[in-house]
């Protein structure tokens, strides 16, 4: 029988949510950082610098089309031979952060090729320099667009810090995986409270996604 | 590398058939359950479609490692022992099945209604007009996010090798804990993995620009 009263007890609950905390510190560092990454190549992408653009757009592709799981092995066990040995999380975290910003580039280009092509040729004609018609005209157009598919990045994220649990990163997964090792007993209730606590997170980012989406539209 | 490579050649291309077939097993499954539930979301009955709803929302928003791992517990403990490449293609087709869904339903909402009037109107029942007239349809707008999706689950059937399931990653591991050169094993592994992504994606790209 799966003992739901005591798996639920305030020690396990509270330990859980350390992990959930956990999970979302690492979260919104990693979407931060792949936020500025991000925008920083998408828009090297869109730019068609001869060459540049070239690579980098192969580089976005190579990593997008990766596992995750892959680029935290690589972080993690890969890296200390090149003499960098990151702690857990912030291996967790440059993982994230390497394979969120190539996801982030690909949705800031699709964002910028979505503005119609005669604001940036209008910004122009009016004399603004190429850099000033993006930063000014087509950038916050561009954002505008982009905020669902930002948002859903984001859930996607959440997400998969689950993965960082193979690395003995404490946040919610692994965490369960301490309260059911316990016992066997457990298994099911701490798979239920975990399902909850990934579920209203990021369900609650989707409502506000749509609710952002309704207001603008 | 070249000497890492061959020395594991059965071990790689074992880790790559294991990872395909799940893939591709995950994929079958979760675009039958994923149209089921895609069509739920639109049928007149609105039990039918809450429940719909229900399905695709909590699927969506639980990560694919918790699905998986509870189905490799739990099952055990229950009903019949299951290894984890079973486990590992159960969590996968549930997790795709719900964002196949979105994607199906926003297929089907694409067609424009006056088709399934239509055919309603030229007396076919409501599940003969979705099967003959608006399914047909919708893939044809569905089939670029299908394709990506299908990336999405090569590279998430990574998660197999939490359980055991001899795929790709887990033979990767196993691998690199073996001859410790960790690095050139993992970017064989992801070469691997990129010979399948890569030209769907690049061939899903083409096909989006192709249709728009």
């Amino acid at each position: 029988m799966q003992n739901w009263i005591d798996a639920y007890s305030w020690i396990n609950i509270r330990f859980l949510l350390q992990g959930l905390w956990i999970t979302i510190l690492i979260s919104v560092i990693s979407v931060v950082l792949s936020f500025i990454i991000g925008s920083v190549l998408g828009i090297i992408r869109y730019a068609k610098i001869p060459y540049l653009s070239k690579i980098v757009g192969f580089i976005i592709d190579v990593i997008r089309n990766l596992p995750l799981l892959l680029i935290i092995f690589f972080v993690y066990f890969g890296l200390p031979a090149f003499g960098f040995k990151p702690d857990t999380i912030p291996a967790a975290i440059l993982a994230m952060t390497v394979f969120e910003s190539m996801m982030i580039a690909e949705i800031i280009r699709s964002g910028i090729l979505a503005v119609d092509v005669g604001q940036m040729e209008a910004s122009r004609a009016m004399g603004m320099k190429m850099s000033q018609a993006m930063w000014h005209i087509v950038l916050p157009q561009a954002y505008k667009k982009m905020i669902p598919a930002l948002v859903s990045q984001f859930i996607s994220l959440i997400k998969d810090t689950s993965l960082a649990t193979i690395i003995v990163v404490p946040e919610l997964m692994q965490h369960g995986q301490v309260v059911y090792g316990q016992d066997p007993n457990y298994i099911i209730p701490v798979f239920v409270a975990m399902a909850i606590m990934y579920f209203v997170v990021c369900y609650a980012l989707s409502l506000l996604s749509k609710f952002i989406d309704r207001r603008m539209a | 590398m070249i000497h890492l490579l061959t020395s594991n050649w059965n071990e790689f291309i074992s880790g790559f058939g294991w990872t395909l077939l799940s893939s591709v097993l995950a994929l079958f499954f979760s675009l039958i359950v994923g149209s089921l539930f895609a069509i739920l979301e639109v049928v007149p009955n609105k039990f039918l479609r809450i429940i719909g709803n229900i399905y695709v929302e909590v699927f969506r928003n639980i990560p694919l490692l918790v699905i998986t791992m509870f189905f490799y517990l739990v099952i055990p403990l229950y009903v019949v022992k299951i290894n984890g490449f079973t486990a590992g293609t159960i969590g996968l087709t549930i997790y795709t099945s719900a964002f196949i869904a979105e994607t199906v339903r926003a297929g089907i909402n694409s067609v424009d209604i006056g088709q399934m009037e239509a055919a309603r109107g030229q007396g076919m029942t409501f599940w003969q007009a979705m099967r003959y007239i608006v399914l047909p349809q919708a893939f044809k707008y569905v089939i670029p996010p299908l394709g990506n999706q299908f990336v999405n689950l090569v590279k998430n059937s990574s998660v197999l090798a939490f359980v055991a399931g001899f795929d790709l990653m887990y033979q990767g591991n196993a691998i690199a804990s073996q001859t410790f050169d960790t690095v050139n094993t993992y970017i064989i592994v992801g070469v691997f993995y990129l010979i399948i992504t890569l030209p769907i994606s690049y061939y899903m790209q083409h096909l989006e620009r192709k249709l728009a």
